[in-house]
């Protein structure tokens, strides 16, 4: 695994170019990478969203694996029901056993942690051999910047102003991560592709293991987020630097941090450069900092060393 | 109006039997900045191509020699039909071999 490197990444392309997704989109890069990391012998089922729009406007499509869609709740069930109906044709011998065909169900944040929630609850819970990804982009943007379970504290969204009153998200962003490992499934991981070796590392894992994996990617979204198109992985990276977002996975119970970060950079350089968080005042920035302050305590703990260091000082 | 297929006639769903046919369609026109890449500065790291979102740098089996007398085996090309000129490219280059020019049509 340590051997993989950028030159290892296949150079077939199974996202074709023409997609409508933005300028500088953070999702593109992460189904690109995805596709390539997960191979042909995929079946794909998409819940409505961003990527699902944007790459699907028929009569054309931008995917080149076998890919569908059916609606906004439902990725979860659906990918049980093509993975059981694989294991039906294996069992009348139209499918041969030793052909593996992993079926990846793909999901936004609203498709995932809101909508689409119970139906993901279903399939970890009756165990089918599913790969769950989500591409976590902080609000339903597809339809224009509405707040999600996954809107970060004091985020703007079009549903959250920011005013004298309101300032921007007053909710939490919800641990998605922690409600899939109740589940009790063998692999969950979180990853960004700005790290995009152990981006690879991890999705093949997820592939490999029988069993429902799951993996969150971060994906950010330059309308939404409001920042410059060519600061999206400049962003990816300053999100793993601060500590608000950390690269670890699960793997039968067992903890790992994969991106150790022995200084942290203070929180104020990753929302500095977002426009949704421009209205921040000084005791906000705070606030946020002791909550990323008290998660990464949190990650330490599970790791059981300090993997995710101190805040720097300037 | 009798002339008009029924949903009878309809393929059931949405079928769309033709893998990957967006390249018909090219997002050219979204691009106000357009990258160029100085093959002598390029060091074939791969990180332009890595980054690309639409994926519109190709990596070609093309060798290149540069003044200095380095010889690369590939070469990283933009395919103009398809960037957007979002510039993570040119943002992300260790030796910004990428420059963002405005676009003129």
């Amino acid at each position: 695994m340590s051997t993989f490197t950028i030159a290892s990444i296949p150079r077939e392309e199974l996202l074709a170019p023409g997609h409508r997704m933005c300028q500088g989109c953070g999702a593109a890069i992460v189904m690109r990478h995805l596709l390539k990391a997960l191979g042909k012998n995929i079946i794909v089922a998409h819940a409505t969203g961003c990527v699902e729009v944007t790459t699907t406007l028929y009569p054309e499509t931008a995917w080149r694996v076998p890919w569908i869609h059916v609606a906004f709740e439902n990725a979860a069930a659906v990918a049980s029901g093509i993975e059981a109906a694989l294991k039906s044709l294996k069992k009348k011998g139209v499918l041969s056993y030793e052909k593996r065909v992993k079926v990846v169900a793909i999901g936004g944040d609203g498709g995932t942690v809101d909508i689409g929630l119970q139906a993901l609850s279903g399939m970890l819970e009756r165990g089918h051999d599913v790969l769950y990804v989500l591409y976590d982009n902080e609000a339903y943007m597809n339809t224009g910047i509405q707040r999600s379970g996954a809107t970060p504290l004091y985020a703007w969204t079009t549903t959250t102003p920011a005013g004298s009153v309101w300032r921007g998200e007053w909710r939490r962003k919800k641990d998605i991560i922690g409600i899939v490992k109740a589940h009790g499934v063998p692999y969950v991981a979180t990853v960004n592709f700005a790290y995009v070796t152990d981006f690879y590392a991890k999705l093949r894992k997820a592939t490999e293991i029988e069993g429902p994996t799951f993996i969150h990617a971060y994906s950010p979204c330059v309308p939404g987020w409001r920042y410059e198109p060519h600061l999206t992985v400049k962003i990816a990276k300053l999100a793993v630097q601060t500590g608000i977002w950390v690269n670890y996975e699960i793997e039968k119970g067992t903890f790992r941090v994969t991106t150790p970060v022995p200084k942290r950079l203070p929180v104020e350089e990753y929302l500095k450069v977002q426009g949704r968080f421009a209205h921040l005042t000084k005791e906000e920035v705070e606030t946020i900092q002791k909550l990323v302050d008290e998660d990464v305590e949190y990650i330490n703990k599970l790791a059981g060393a300090t993997v995710i260091g101190p805040v720097e000082k300037k | 109006m009798s002339s008009l297929p029924g949903w009878r006639d309809l393929p059931r769903g949405a079928t769309i039997t033709e893998p990957g046919s967006s390249v018909k369609y090219k997002t050219a026109s979204w691009r106000v900045m357009r990258p160029v890449i100085d093959q002598e500065k390029c060091i074939r790291c791969r990180i332009c191509w890595t980054y690309c979102p639409e994926p519109a740098i190709i990596e070609l089996d093309e060798p290149y020699t540069t003044k200095t007398g380095r010889t690369f085996k590939v070469t990283y090309s933009i395919d103009y039909d398809y960037c957007k000129g979002c510039g993570i490219c040119a943002e992300e280059c260790p030796v910004k071999a990428i420059t963002m020019v405005e676009e003129v049509r």
